[in-house]
Order: C-alpha cells, then structure tokens, then sequence
C-alpha cells in the first residue's frame, strides 16, 4: 500500500512542436457546473497537451456569441435555477448544437445537459421543460433522489465509475444505446439497470465525479475523435494514467 | 416533595386541604413539568449505557414539547443564533468567550445530529432540577438545515449570519435555498441582525428585513473587511476567476473593480499581521496579538465581536477585556488549531467542502511549510469526491505536498496531477503516512489539510507524540 509512483510525470511537449490546436467549448459554465464539472474541461484541456496538441478552452455562456470552429462540446449539471436561465438561449442554439452533433462532433454532456439534450425534462412540480432533442430520451422529475457510488460496463470504454445524484429519470428511446449496464447504483432510472446515452460521438451521462479524471477512456475518445475529424489522424502522446489507475482500484472498492 | 407530589395529583383542592401552609411556587412548577427530572433521569441513564445525546432530548420533547421554549425564554437576554455555511463553531465559540469576558453567563451548545433535539438534551444537562437554567444568554450554533425548524419554534433575539459559499450541495440543496434560509432567520430575529457586509447574497438580507413591516423590525448592523483584505477573500462567483470559468450559477457580486456603495460596519478587520490584528469600532483602530490563525478566522472573530457588542447594547462594556479576550480565543476544533510536533508547530485545517478548502489554502499560505493532505469519504465526511474538482490547487504548486493520504489519497493525487501540483508520497494509511510526514519534515513547520473522519485518526495518532485536547 506505499506509494506506487512518485511525482506524476505529464510528459512535457514544450520542446516539440504542437500537433495541432483542439478547440474544447464549455457549455453554461455560469449555470451549469456542479459536483466538480469543471474537472471534465481541465481533464480534456491537459490531456490535449499531454498528447502534444495545443487546448483552447472556451466558454459559451447565455447571450454570447456562439463560435463557429469547435472541436470538442462539454456541458456539466445545475441547479434547477440554472435550467431555467439557460432554458431560452439553449432553444436558440439549438440548430447549431444539432448539426455538430449530426456531423459527429464529440461531445460530453452530464446531468442537467444530458437531460436537456433530450426530447424533455417533465418536472415533477408540473411544468415541462423542452429539450433539444440530440438525443431520443425523456425524463421525469421524480420524488426520489438516485445519490452514490456508480460503477458499470461499457464495451467501448471499460468500466466506467463516478457518482450520481439526481431525481429525474430518464428513459431511452431506439435512437440512442445506453452508455454502459449498471454493476452497482441505479443509472438513468430506477428500473432498466442501465446508465448515460451513446449517440454518434456524444456521451451522455448523470456521472459526476468528475467523469473524466477517472475515466480517462472516454477523454480520449472525445480528443481522439476530434483530432481524426480535424487533422485526419490522431497521434496519441503518452499521459501517465498510474494515478488514475490507482484511484479507480481504490474507488471500486468504496460503498455505495 | 411528597406533600407537593399530593398538591399535584389533587388537584383542585386549595392548598390548605393537603396541609401545606406555603405552597413554594417554583417546586409546584417543577412538579407540573415532571418533564425535567424525567428527562434527567434519562439524560443520566442514556448517558450510562453510552447512548447518543440527542435520545433524552427525544423523551422530554414527546412529554412536554414546549420544554425547551420555555427554558430558553427565560433567559434574561434570550438567544442568540449564529449561522452560516463556513466557520460557525469557531464564531460561536468567540462569541461565548467575548460574553463571558464581560460576567454574562452563557448557554451554548455543541452542534448534533438532531439540532432542536440535541438543544433539548444539552438544556436537560443545565437546568437544576426546578427546570431553570443558570444563564444570561444562550448562544447557540444553527445549522443551515435545521434553522426553519428551530427559528419558528424559537425566536432569537439576535442572529449572526456568516456567509453562503458553496457546498456540498447534495447535503444542503442550492446556493440560493440556502441564502433564503438564513434570510428567514433574519426575519425571525427580534432585536438585530448581524450580517456580512462582504458576502452579497448575506449583505442584501437587509433588503428583505427592511421590507418587513415595524412590528417584526429588528435592527441590522455589519462586519466588514478593510478594501485592502478583500481580495483574500474568494467570493463563490468569482472562484476561478483568471484561470477558467467561475462556475456557480446567478451572478450577484458586482463586478471586478466595479466600485460598490457599501453600508458602514459596526466592527471592520483592518489589517492581519503575522501574530496579530486591527479592528475598528467606535470610531478607533485598536490593535490585539491573536492565537487565531487564518485570516478568515479572524474576520470571524469580527464577526463574534460585532454580535457581542449588540448583546451589550447600551450596557457598559469593559472594552480592554473585551480586547483581550479576542486574543486570547483559541481555534475551535480543527480549525487552524495549531500542535506542537518536534518542537515545530503543526497546523490541523479541517476541509469538508470546496468553499472549505479554498478559504483553508487562502488563509493558510504554503510558504515555509511542510503540507499533508488527507482526504476520506466515509458518511461523515461525505462520499461524494466531486468537490476536489471544485478547488483549485495551484497555490501549492510551487512548494509541493509532502504527503497525500486517507481512503481517497489517489483521488487526490490525480486531482493534484491535473493542476500540475508535485507531490511525494501516496500511502492511504493515515498512521504510516503521518510517521512519514513527520519524518520526512524535521525542523519544519507543518501543517495538515484534512476530511472530518481522516483528522479523528490524526489526533488519535497525534495523541500519542504530542498533547492533544480530546474530543469525544
Ligand atoms: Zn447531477
């Protein structure tokens, strides 16, 4: 149980040439960035340079211009207050974030947004609130609130881990896969066993944690899809992941 | 007591029929809320089988609900609550001290599970056995989520309301919720209400006070920071400002640089020294070496000043003892509370959440120091990591931290890896990990960043090295 490695080592690129600049679009950080969200962004921006390209991190919030060339969306949960100040202007983004998304562009939305980047969100006070429609699931606002340690399996990115907390549940449509089957805690909803929505190159899930810093599997994903759309290939650099590695062994072992 | 006891049962009878010549009011009193000596009773056997404290609160508020009411009522300067997300229990800790410094007597309690309830229990500890209490005053600590039960119940007299940072929000709702809790405090307090003139969403309590009609009108005053201190103090809107997005919902502070029109305090911090501190009230700058650490303890500490100046009132007030006083307060539990290890001291700063976190590294510069960090995430300290990611890290990033430990120390070594932060070793033993620090950092000062649960092992580690206060 001493310490495994010492110091992390990020492979310093600063000597060679950058590989290219990636383009990472916060969505709503202003409203929507809770329970650690933040982290997701400062994952994919260090891990862009760890694999020897340049990160740009942006930030969209309500009545901004939206930008034209980005590379990688990530959106993060919030409060119910949140949901509703960002309500309008998400509906008037909705076009733009449409097409990025029919054209493949990776994507990572949690919680709040994956729930708005479905068909609906019905309160359980009564009103609904629409959604964008990206991807084909509804949620219902429930009395009951899914909180704790999550762990599933997912064929494309291994196990996944982190931590949910929310009351909507959500049901999937056929137009979308689930993003892994549940091994502990409860997922979309209280009932299918299944957690988070694949579709295309978005990844949709109510895991915070935050998602990324342990799940480096999908950070990868997300950068090595848009460095293949972008620059044709992507030439992986080597971040060292024995940290990451050990945090993950040592969460799986924690409670609900 | 027996011909009291047949007053009581018959009931009805004037008092001379039982033979009782003078028929001592309080004892019948007593008698009719049986409830006291009960719950004593109780108290004293729980208390035996090394029960919780919160279960004789339980019994006396089934038997006579308005127990802890009417004791409380009764109590010739009447309640004075302190809430607040950060640094309740060191505030209200200051505000006992400072009352006692000028003779008053003071009822306060230690925050429990069941907050009404475990009022109840402490109160069944201090009333004699006539149910009355020997106090002036009692202070008490609320929290957050027990406040509207507690303030509908009870009316203070006085509140203190600290401020509304960011937590863990799964524990008490929103930012915002939690703004309208200690709002309806404020509007519950009958003579006046202390507010953080620094903190928007406490500072515009005011608003709403004053929009109340004059009957329910109590009085406002402040505490406020001297402009120079201002920026070390993180605001949660403006967290992570420079390096990224803030990330918490509504904007209400003004913007940077923007010039507010700010209200006059009752008590300003004007200055933190390494050993010492400036306030300002009446007019004058006066100037204490303090034991407190931190600069957000001691802007607490003007806190606790300016509520123990509106307890006074118009009263006299013995203000170098009062002064003294201030100096002379020591850091409640786990907050900047500092030991001696080697002959070097050894800091202990408890982190619970990420406004927690944030104001402990502000607070508590890297410097010179050796650091450890432990982090565990069993029920009391909260499962949820997420709020790592929440802090930001960078202020060690030049000094580095020696030690990472507790169940989560990988999580916190990725978290350290991301902000580019070096670190020595990971051992998630706290025992071993603590041997090592101390080791590793002889000649040293030192200093602890801890999870609730993570620093009970430390001291009882600590304990065996150094003298340490035992907290059960
Ligand atoms: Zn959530």
């Amino acid at each position: 149980m001493t310490s495994e490695p010492q110091s992390p080592t990020t492979q310093s690129t600063a000597s060679q040439p950058s590989k290219g600049t990636i383009r990472v679009l916060q969505l709503y950080p202003r409203e929507m960035n809770i329970y650690g969200d933040w982290g997701n962004a400062l994952v994919l921006k260090q891990r862009i340079k760890w694999h020897g390209y340049t990160p740009e991190l942006l930030e969209y919030n309500v009545g901004d211009d939206f930008p034209d060339d980005v590379d990688i969306v990530v959106g993060g949960g919030g409060q119910d207050s949140g949901q509703l100040v960002i309500q309008d202007d998400l509906q008037a983004r909705a076009e733009q974030l449409r097409e990025l998304a029919e054209n493949g562009a990776p994507m990572l939305v949690i919680c709040g947004l994956y729930q708005l980047f479905g068909k609906f969100f019905k309160t359980s006070t009564g009103p609904t609130i629409p959604g964008i429609g990206i991807l084909d699931v509804e949620t219902h606002g429930t009395d009951e609130r899914l909180i704790g340690n999550v762990i599933m399996k997912s064929d494309e990115f291994g196990d996944i881990m982190g931590y949910e907390n929310h009351s909507g549940q959500t049901t999937l449509g056929p137009g979308v896969e689930p993003l892994g089957t549940v091994t502990k805690g409860a997922g979309n909803n209280s009932k299918d066993g299944h957690e988070g929505a694949r579709y295309n190159n978005v990844v949709a899930s109510y895991l915070h944690g935050s998602l990324l810093p342990k799940n480096p599997a999908i950070a990868d994903f997300l950068i090595r899809t848009a460095a293949e759309r972008k620059f044709g290939t992507f030439v992986p650099g080597a971040p060292d992941d024995d940290y990451a590695r050990l945090a993950r062994e040592h969460a799986a072992r924690r409670p609900r | 007591m027996l011909p009291a006891l047949r007053t009581v049962l018959g009931k009805g009878l004037p008092p001379a029929a039982t033979g009782v010549p003078c028929l001592d009011w309080d004892i019948l009193q007593s008698m009719l809320s049986f409830s006291v000596p009960l719950g004593k009773l109780v108290r004293t056997l729980s208390r035996l089988r090394g029960g919780g404290s919160a279960f004789p609160g339980l019994v006396v508020e089934k038997i006579d609900p308005r127990f802890m009411q009417r004791t409380l009522a009764s109590l010739p300067h009447g309640v004075a609550v302190v809430s607040g997300t950060n640094g309740k229990t060191t505030t209200t800790k200051m505000v006992v001290e400072l009352l006692e410094s000028q003779g008053l007597k003071v009822f306060t309690n230690r925050s429990g599970s069941n907050f009404t309830r475990g009022v109840a229990a402490s109160l069944l500890g201090e009333v004699d056995w006539r149910g009355r209490l020997d106090a002036d005053i009692a202070i008490l600590e609320l929290d957050e989520a027990h406040a509207v039960h507690f303030v509908n119940k009870v009316a203070p007299r006085f509140s203190l309301l600290l401020n509304v940072l960011r937590d863990q929000l799964d524990r008490f709702g929103e930012i915002d919720k939690t703004a309208r809790l200690l709002e309806h405090i404020a509007s519950k307090t009958t003579d006046t209400v202390v507010l953080n003139r620094e903190d928007p969403r406490v500072a515009r309590i005011a608003n709403t006070i004053n929009g109340l009609d004059a009957v329910h009108h109590p009085s406002v005053r402040y505490f406020g920071l001297d402009e120079s201190l201002r920026s070390t103090f993180p605001n949660d809107d403006e967290m992570r400002t420079g390096s990224g997005p803030s990330p918490s919902g509504t904007s209400v502070a003004a913007a940077p640089g923007e010039a507010v029109e700010l209200p006059d305090a009752d008590v300003v911090l004007r200055r933190v020294g390494a050993q010492d501190a400036d306030f300002e009230f009446d007019g004058e700058t006066v100037t204490t070496t303090m034991k407190l650490r931190g600069v957000y303890n001691i802007f607490n500490a003007a806190a606790a000043l300016s509520l123990t100046r509106a307890v006074l009132g118009t009263g006299p007030v013995d203000t170098p003892g009062l002064v003294k006083a201030l100096g002379d307060v020591a850091p409640a539990f786990g907050r900047g509370e500092s030991l001696t290890v080697d002959g070097q001291p050894l800091e202990l700063v408890l982190v619970k959440n990420p406004s927690g976190f944030r104001l402990g590294l502000k607070s508590f510069p890297a410097g010179g120091y050796a650091t450890m960090i432990a982090i565990n995430d069993n029920y009391a300290d909260g499962r949820d990591m997420s709020w790592l990611w929440d802090v930001e890290f960078e202020s060690l990033r030049e000094d580095g931290v020696e030690v990472l430990t507790g169940v989560r120390a990988y999580d916190m070594a990725l978290r350290l890896q991301y902000d580019d932060v070096p670190f020595g070793v990971v051992e998630p033993d706290i025992t071993a990990a603590l041997r090592t620090f101390i080791d590793g950092s002889r000649g040293k000062p030192k200093r602890i960043f801890c999870t609730y649960t993570s620093m009970l092992a430390i001291r009882r580690e600590l304990a065996k090295i150094t003298i340490v206060e035992v907290v059960s």
